[in-house]
């Protein structure tokens, strides 16, 4: 199979290297602009998306709200998305998103084995790490030993649950919230949550430094 | 098909290299933004669905696989599938123009459009008429198959021994999808495998993972 159609160009233009990737874009680009099969201001409002509208905040919000309404919780666990939904985050189509909750005894972590299927409406899109060979081979193996890296330590005697996201499943982790926190609001909260705490390579510290 | 793209269980990848998360942009260039939304523009176009573009993925070369960044991967298999469906010819990529007497087409996915879309398309429902051929708590085996074509059951749970945690509802079939057959539709579920299952044991005596499952990967144990 060709792999790659820029070996047609270079016949063409000598000064095209083939690994000018931004050139290869620009290419693809403007060629499906003449054509009408893209649109640019398209391009532009779903790069603005990623970058500033969608992103952990909104997975954030979710579980600082989990935190403080336990009728809310109750929802969330129940059926994921649907109650995202109250809180504006919403798919569309397709993608369910499913939380699963970490407790003292349970450890969550989330992987996509086969490609970078990762809860986008609620995290963004997913970091450089996760879709790396490194995360999606060792998360189901050795999910400790991941977690070591980014510096989490998981007890022998709790439980690490993996979850790998292999159909149109979106899975999100709702983290424990951290000791120490009791007094602050909802919004206090929400911003103590890491996109790390969500996917579950990491904890949330105690606030204050107490245990 | 058994490509490297199935990494579950795999060594020799290294360590998670990881940025730190406040510092890390959302896109590293501005062309892997642009990618991002032409791949989301041609996939409004519906000449290829999720499944077909994921298998396209999965035949890159397995080197190349490995050497590209996650959106030359995109670039690339984006130019593959234009070509192989006809929106753009090779003649059009060589000179980067369209044909003499190309009629131009209007994108449905407009700045507005791409500004509210969230979904991806790939259907999913509660449809009663489509039953379940497993319960939760049952005992199932995962099968030992190894399709040539796409497919979501990864190597490391085949022939393996695991519970339904729970059913997803149901959703098309991936390995029929990605080929443009029919959907065969069916229930999806959460499977708990045991570390020790999966791994042996060395393995942890606690730890869990869970794969989610389509009725035709999966046989009463």
């Amino acid at each position: 199979m060709d792999s790659s159609v820029h070996n047609h160009d270079h016949d063409h233009d000598h000064q095209v290297v083939p690994s000018d990737l931004a050139l290869r874009v620009k290419a693809l680009e403007s060629l499906l602009v003449e054509k009408g099969l893209v649109d640019p201001a398209a391009v532009d409002a779903l790069v603005d998306k990623f970058e500033h509208k969608v992103g952990p905040r909104n997975g954030a919000q979710v579980v600082a709200k989990a935190w403080v309404d336990p009728a809310f919780k109750a929802r969330l666990l129940e059926d994921t998305t649907s109650a995202i939904a109250e809180l504006g985050f919403t798919s569309g189509q397709g993608d369910h998103t499913v939380v699963v909750e970490n407790t003292p005894q349970v450890h969550n972590l989330i992987v996509c084995t086969l490609c970078s299927c990762y809860p986008w409406t609620v995290l963004g899109l997913p970091p450089v790490w996760y879709k790396s060979a490194a995360y999606r081979s060792r998360a189901v193996i050795d999910p400790r030993g991941v977690l070591r890296e980014f510096g989490t330590e998981v007890n022998e005697d709790v439980e690490v649950r993996v979850w790998d996201s292999t159909a149109e499943l979106r899975y999100i982790v709702l983290p424990e919230r951290p000791a120490g926190s009791e007094k602050m609001t909802e919004q206090e909260l929400a911003a103590l949550v890491s996109r790390n705490s969500m996917v579950g390579v990491e904890k949330l510290p105690p606030i204050g430094g107490k245990a | 098909m058994n490509g490297v793209h199935d990494m579950g269980g795999m060594h020799g990848m290294g360590p998670v290299r990881h940025e730190p998360e406040k510092t890390e942009p959302v896109f590293h260039a501005a062309w892997e933004g642009r990618v991002y939304g032409i791949n989301s523009a041609l996939r409004a176009v519906r000449k290829w669905n999720l499944d077909a573009w994921r298998y396209q993925i999965e035949q890159l070369p397995p080197a190349e696989y490995l050497r590209m960044s996650y959106y030359e991967k995109w670039l690339t298999v984006n130019e593959q599938l234009v070509l192989k469906h006809g929106l753009v010819t090779v003649e059009e990529f060589k000179s980067g123009k369209a044909a003499p007497g190309t009629v131009k087409a209007v994108s449905a996915f407009t700045g507005e459009v791409a500004s509210k879309r969230m979904g991806r398309g790939i259907a999913s429902s509660k449809e009663p008429a489509v039953r379940p051929k497993f319960a939760v708590g049952e005992k199932v085996l995962a099968r030992n198959v190894n399709p040539t074509g796409h497919t979501r059951l990864p190597r490391y749970v085949r022939g393996k021994a695991g519970i339904i945690d729970r059913d997803h509802g149901v959703y098309i079939w991936p390995d029929s999808n990605a080929h443009e057959k029919d959907e065969q539709r069916q229930h999806v579920y959460a499977v708990r495998f045991t570390a020790r299952e999966l791994w042996g044991e060395s393995a942890s005596a606690r730890d869990t993972v869970y794969v989610d499952l389509w009725d035709n990967y999966l046989v009463h144990a």
